[in-house]
């Protein structure tokens, strides 16, 4: 756990909606460049707790730390600037601008400004490279000129996660990227996913548990809110109640 | 509704597009030689509405807010015109436009501060509320002229100190001013929508969540946008005090406002030169159904009627599927 760099911590986070405890006392440390997985039984609040550090949703109580900075209670556009990038478990895409336009727009973020109102955006030719090399690096580069709410399910995942990529945040938080996907399609997300790994810190909410254990470096389990256990997948695995209160009922 | 593709069409539609903007640039440029009188007036309200029209397509075509106060700043470019003329005697546009479309930018950061802090629905009544209130003060108010607005007597010009180097008492002269307006602001919202900032406004149309978490602060971009907008109704109300020498306050009346929306559902919301023909079409079909028939609105319903119900992006909307299906046949 020590030793490596620490980018992003929660102390004792907690999300309350009405009387219900979504998020109970949550202290994750995320260590610079590992895969850290969030998984759980349904409804145990996974997209809560990502929904909370990402800013969408205020903590009710709780710190949230980033980069030796205190964040909490920070707009979501202003954590992604600060290099919290975050994706969406049911896509969240343009519909109606075209694959090349939704990575585009993704890598425009990173000018100084959008404050520019006369030249083309597509004048900008350090932004339009690199939207074209993620959408090469993601084998998306045939659908550049497809709208983006006519391409499948599969493809508008990988766009999610394209334009992630695009804003090179320092810690990608992944809300269930494999989430509907196919066996192939699956394999091929998880070689872009290890690829985006050796540049940036990933945060997993994960259903598939093969995803999980090939990819991350550390696993995190939330039951009822809480955390019941971190450690290597390993050391999850073999957790007694782990495995009874949710790897048992796979089993 | 409209691909926001960046991407180029074919040559051909190129083509044809190029060739039908120069005939239609050149019968304007030529309309005053050739034009009545009544027909050179009337084309001034058609491209003061046009750049009226155009201004809140960039709100509610690009930026997806719908605004039903967007004649609140057309009103004070216009009441602040008509008083520096009335008041101060200031006739000079080189004082009056700029003067009245910052009073008009300066309205729109104010509204639009506090109307930006609701959405949707909310965001129409909450515009619609502001454009009414300054409806009541210039109704009530003997400053304003009360209900019979301001009448000026005195034409504009302009010029520098004394000089008058364009009178613009001079129909033709007016015209030609308020023509290349027009086609200034045509080409200055035509860049801006392909420019970074017309492509982050685009992009909150189509999911603002999204926007937020790429990490675009949605709320900023918004308000320019509005004041923007702003800012060319306020030209478009500056030219009209220009040409009718008149301000009262059914300019400020949501009728208006709605009437230019209007004006976009006509022509074809977010494509720009949609709303200004249907400005085009709205005030010659107007003025030609009304010298018909005092039941003139009557005939205007049910062509708007059949336009929404027939092409839903309207003008535009037709000529896109009509070039299409025409391309379609070619092999290619």
């Amino acid at each position: 756990m020590s030793g490596a760099r620490e980018l992003l911590r929660s102390e004792r986070l907690c999300k309350n909606f009405g009387s219900l405890m979504a998020v109970r006392n949550v202290s994750l440390a995320i260590n610079e460049s590992e895969i850290h997985a969030i998984i759980g039984p349904n409804g145990a609040g996974k997209t809560t707790l990502l929904n909370v550090l990402s800013g969408e949703l205020l903590p009710t109580s709780g710190l949230l730390i980033f980069a030796d900075r205190e964040v909490t209670g920070w707009t979501p556009d202003r954590l992604a600037r600060a290099g919290l990038g975050r994706s969406f478990q049911h896509s969240s895409i343009f519909e109606d601008l075209t694959t090349f336009e939704n990575v585009r727009l993704a890598a425009q973020v990173r000018l100084p400004s959008s404050m520019r109102f006369i030249l083309s955006a597509r004048r900008y030719q350090e932004i339009t490279q690199r939207a074209e090399k993620i959408l090469a690096d993601l084998a998306l580069s045939h659908l550049t000129a497809t709208l983006a709410g006519e391409i499948s399910h599969g493809e508008q995942r990988l766009l999610e996660v394209a334009m992630l990529s695009a804003i090179a945040p320092k810690l990608m938080l992944l809300d269930e990227p494999t989430s509907g996907m196919g066996k192939a399609e699956t394999r091929e997300l998880i070689e872009v996913l290890r690829r985006l790994a050796h540049e940036h810190t990933l945060v997993l909410v994960e259903h598939d548990m093969d995803v999980v254990f090939t990819l991350a470096d550390r696993v995190t389990v939330l039951v009822n809110g809480a955390i019941m256990a971190t450690g290597t997948p390993e050391e999850v695995r073999r957790n007694p109640g782990v495995r009874s209160a949710y790897l048992g009922e796979r089993a | 509704m409209t691909p926001l593709a960046l991407a180029s069409p074919p040559l051909g539609l190129t083509v044809i597009r190029a060739a039908a903007a120069t005939l239609v640039v050149a019968a304007l440029v030529a309309l005053p030689a050739f034009g009545s009188p009544f027909l050179v007036t009337q084309f001034s309200r058609v491209l003061i509405y046009a750049i009226f029209a155009m201004s809140l397509d960039l709100l509610v075509g690009y930026c997806g807010l719908v605004s039903l106060g967007h004649a609140a700043f057309f009103g004070i470019a216009a009441y602040v015109t008509a008083l520096l003329s009335d008041k101060a005697e200031i006739n000079n546009i080189l004082i009056t436009l700029p003067v009245s479309v910052a009073a008009a930018a300066l309205g729109a950061l104010v509204i639009g501060t506090l109307a930006l802090r609701t959405s949707g629905v909310y965001f129409i009544m909450v515009t619609l509320a502001f454009a009414q209130m300054l409806y009541f003060v210039a109704q009530e108010n003997a400053f304003f002229g009360g209900s019979d607005g301001i009448l000026l007597l005195a034409p504009f010009r302009l010029g520098i100190g004394d000089s008058t180097w364009l009178s613009l008492g001079d129909r033709a002269t007016r015209y030609c001013l308020i023509l290349s307006m027009a086609l200034l602001v045509l080409c200055f919202l035509s860049f801006l929508v392909r420019s970074p900032f017309g492509c982050v406004i685009r992009g909150i149309r189509s999911n603002e969540r999204r926007m937020r978490a790429l990490g675009y602060a949605v709320g900023r971009y918004k308000l320019i946008c509005f004041v923007i907008a702003g800012a060319h109704a306020g030209l478009a109300g500056h030219l009209y005090v220009v040409l009718t020498s008149l301000a009262d306050p059914s300019i400020l009346d949501w009728l208006h406002s709605a009437q230019v929306l209007l004006m976009l559902i006509i022509g074809g919301i977010g494509t720009l030169i949609g709303p200004a023909l249907g400005a085009f079409v709205l005030i010659v079909l107007t003025d030609q159904a009304s010298e018909l028939t005092e039941h003139w609105k009557l005939v205007v319903g049910v062509v708007v009627i059949a336009l929404t119900l027939f092409s839903r992006g309207g003008i535009v909307g037709l000529a896109r599927s009509g070039t299409a299906s025409l391309f379609a046949r070619k092999p290619s």
